[in-house]
């Protein structure tokens, strides 16, 4: 789960980061009042889950509260990627005289959480990766010991961290890691860190992504989730259980266990048609869930035929069978379907669905093959 | 021979009075598999499925001998059932559970390492050698014994294409799934090491898929130490980045991790790479008799 750059900068400040003072607004006289109460310049900046805000023009610096008034109202309600923006932070304006990377992310090589910093801040980490990947320096964590005051006086000099900074410098990479840890994150950056015109350090960015599977322990950040912000089919699928991504194509999947599926799309590819979607239902699916995966996949406009691939195990094909006859019989759906079921009770699930118009498949090509067929007919 | 679980195997259940423990512990012993005891706190002294319970490792351990331990316990409980079984000097650990905290197995790992035990998974459906023991979550049915090492990140991809395997007639020495977490156990490596070594195996099949370099280091290994011929599939050409399809290793981040960069550097390594997992059981056959 990501986390907004506001909810992200809390929480930093929270590990004793610090942070520009600033508040959200969800409506340009809020914006006005905030900026009005900070003084001076501020940077009025959107509040929406993808990378690139600023070359969108989500974010702006404001001269006065009126102006902030004027940003917000440009900014609140804009499209940027498909998401609508319906917050905006307003901050304190930078002093800015230099911009370092610094995050942490877990290096699965290595098996160890790794920081990274970069003298060359502000700018997408993943970019610098690419073109200067010797400007990017890392420190293993152990995560027996923690992170260690020399790990972070190694960074610093690498990074090039005036001396007087350096203290300060440690405390921040510090509560980094701290926050990192205790939060269960898979990634938290402070991009820019920026070293002010007055000779201080502060996070003027920042973001982090919670671990799902560890939300169960942190019901705070588990409350702080957006469906609004998150593809509203992905959001139905996760409310019972199934593993369900969005694609561009039209031929709509389900599939029992996360490889298989992601072969299933594979072979769509291989013999030229595109899948709408990678749906995993899971070991062991009952009919209730694998109701709720068809309608999903067949609420999907662009969808003009479905794939059932199942290969029981612990799944059984009846059980799926039945589920897919409860889903026919809500919504009434003349999509054609190709199916396969092997494995675990599948004489039993193919009689369930002889009645239904569905075609029969034995094999994964075979399957492929009539699908990619029907979704050009 | 084999790898890893035989005849020789005792095996027991880490929460075996649970829903799914229960059901997987009749399965594994309905295939033959030598299940001595199971464990879980605070039902010691109870029988399942015709099998003494203990209230810990160490309990079932000094009663039976047990050299193999099987983990179905949930996702929060899981870290201290692995290093549980781990003090308790069970030298093969298998843990099935799906969901357990990255973060929680960056410890675990590091701890396993300290050790001399063997973790496969968490997330994985387990690992069989055909006629001998089944200690997993896989239908045993679809496997047959023969000379053909499996390893794989995935569970129901494993089942399609041993099934194919089993309908040609070319079975199996072991099949080792070794789970879809971004942080495991046993590496591709780990298990290729034991299939190279052992000599019932006479060839590989490798099923990865997308996200982290697993992949890629499976393949310098074999480019300089394996002599046995490998076959390999990569499943999620299709997947867009930056989403977890369905495994939580299984994603491409920051432009790495993608299904094209592991094809290139299997293929660079000598791996025969099957287009579709309906064509490895060809090659496979392909290579008998050589």
């Amino acid at each position: 789960m990501n986390l907004h750059e506001y909810q992200s900068k809390r929480i930093f400040a929270q590990y004793g980061i610090p942070i520009p003072r600033g508040e959200v607004a969800s409506t340009p006289t809020e914006a006005r009042e905030i900026a009005g109460k900070l003084g001076g310049k501020v940077v009025v900046k959107s509040q929406v889950l993808v990378g690139g805000r600023g070359k969108a023009g989500g974010i702006k610096l404001a001269v006065d509260k009126d102006d902030a008034e004027e940003k917000a109202k440009a900014i609140l309600g804009m499209d940027i990627k498909g998401l609508t923006v319906k917050r905006v932070l307003v901050d304190e304006a930078a002093d800015i005289k230099d911009e370092i990377y610094l995050g942490l992310v877990i290096d699965r090589a290595r098996r160890r959480v790794v920081m990274m910093g970069s003298s060359e801040g502000g700018v997408d980490i993943e970019e610098v990766a690419a073109t200067m990947p010797d400007k990017i320096v890392k420190v293993a964590i152990d995560p027996c010991i923690g992170f260690r005051s020399y790990q972070a006086m190694d960074l610093a000099t690498a990074l090039g961290i005036p001396k007087e900074l350096t203290r300060s410098f440690g405390q921040i990479a510090s509560g980094l890691y701290t926050a990192f840890v205790e939060n269960d994150a898979t990634l938290a950056e402070i991009n820019p860190l920026v070293v002010t015109g007055d000779g201080k350090l502060l996070a003027v960015d920042g973001k982090m992504s919670i671990d799902d599977n560890a939300l169960y322990r942190h019901k705070a950040l588990a409350d702080l989730r957006d469906p609004s912000e998150e593809d509203p089919y992905e959001v139905e699928a996760r409310r019972f259980d199934l593993s369900y991504v969005k694609l561009d194509g039209n031929i709509g999947c389900m599939v029992n266990g996360a490889g298989l599926s992601m072969a299933t799309m594979d072979m769509i590819k291989l013999y030229g048609g595109a899948p709408a979607n990678f749906l995993d239902i899971g070991g062991g699916a009952t009919a209730e869930r694998v109701a709720a995966a068809l309608r999903i996949i067949l609420s999907d406009q662009n969808v003009k035929t479905v794939l059932i691939n199942i290969f029981g195990g612990i799944t059984r094909c009846d059980e799926v069978a039945r589920g897919i006859v409860v889903a026919l019989g809500e919504v009434g759906v003349t999509t054609p379907m190709v199916v396969r079921l092997v494995g675990t009770n599948e004489a039993e699930g193919r009689a369930i669905l002889a009645d239904a118009k569905m075609d029969p498949a034995t094999t994964l090509a075979e399957a492929a093959q009539k699908a990619v067929a029907a979704s050009k007919a | 021979m084999s790898i890893l679980v035989n005849k020789n195997t005792r095996l027991i259940v880490q929460g075996i009075t649970g829903r799914e423990g229960m059901f997987h512990a009749e399965q594994m012993i309905a295939y033959g598999t030598n299940v001595v005891g199971g464990v879980t706190p605070g039902k010691g002294g109870q029988w399942s499925v015709g099998v003494p319970v203990f209230d810990s490792v160490r309990d079932a351990v000094r009663a039976t001998e047990a050299n193999t331990s099987i983990i179905y316990v949930p996702a929060a409980f899981s870290p201290d059932a692995i290093m549980e079984a781990v003090d308790a000097g069970i030298s093969l650990v298998i843990c099935i559970t799906e969901g357990i905290p990255t973060l929680d197995m960056v410890k675990v790992r590091a701890y396993v390492d300290q050790s001399d035990a063997r973790l496969i998974g968490p997330n994985c459906p387990g690992l069989i050698t055909p006629g001998q023991a089944k200690v997993g979550i896989m239908p045993g049915h679809i496997h047959i014994p023969g000379n053909v090492g499996v390893v794989s990140r995935s569970g129901t991809l494993t089942y399609e294409v041993v099934a194919a395997l089993t309908a040609r007639g070319i079975g199996q020495s072991t099949a080792v799934g070794i789970g879809g977490d971004p942080i495991i156990g046993s590496t591709f490596i780990d298990i290729l090491q034991l299939f190279e070594e052992d000599p019932e195996t006479e060839q590989v099949v490798m099923i990865g898929e997308i996200g982290g370099t697993d992949e890629e280091e499976a393949a310098r290994f074999i480019r300089d130490h394996m002599t046995k011929p490998v076959t390999g599939f990569i499943a999620g050409q299709t997947a867009p980045p930056g989403k977890r399809m369905g495994h939580a290793g299984a994603i491409i981040s920051g432009g790495k991790g993608t299904a094209a960069e592991k094809v290139q550097a299997l293929e660079a390594a000598g791996v025969r790479m099957a287009k579709q997992p309906t064509d490895i059981a060809e090659l496979v056959a392909a290579n008998i008799g050589r």
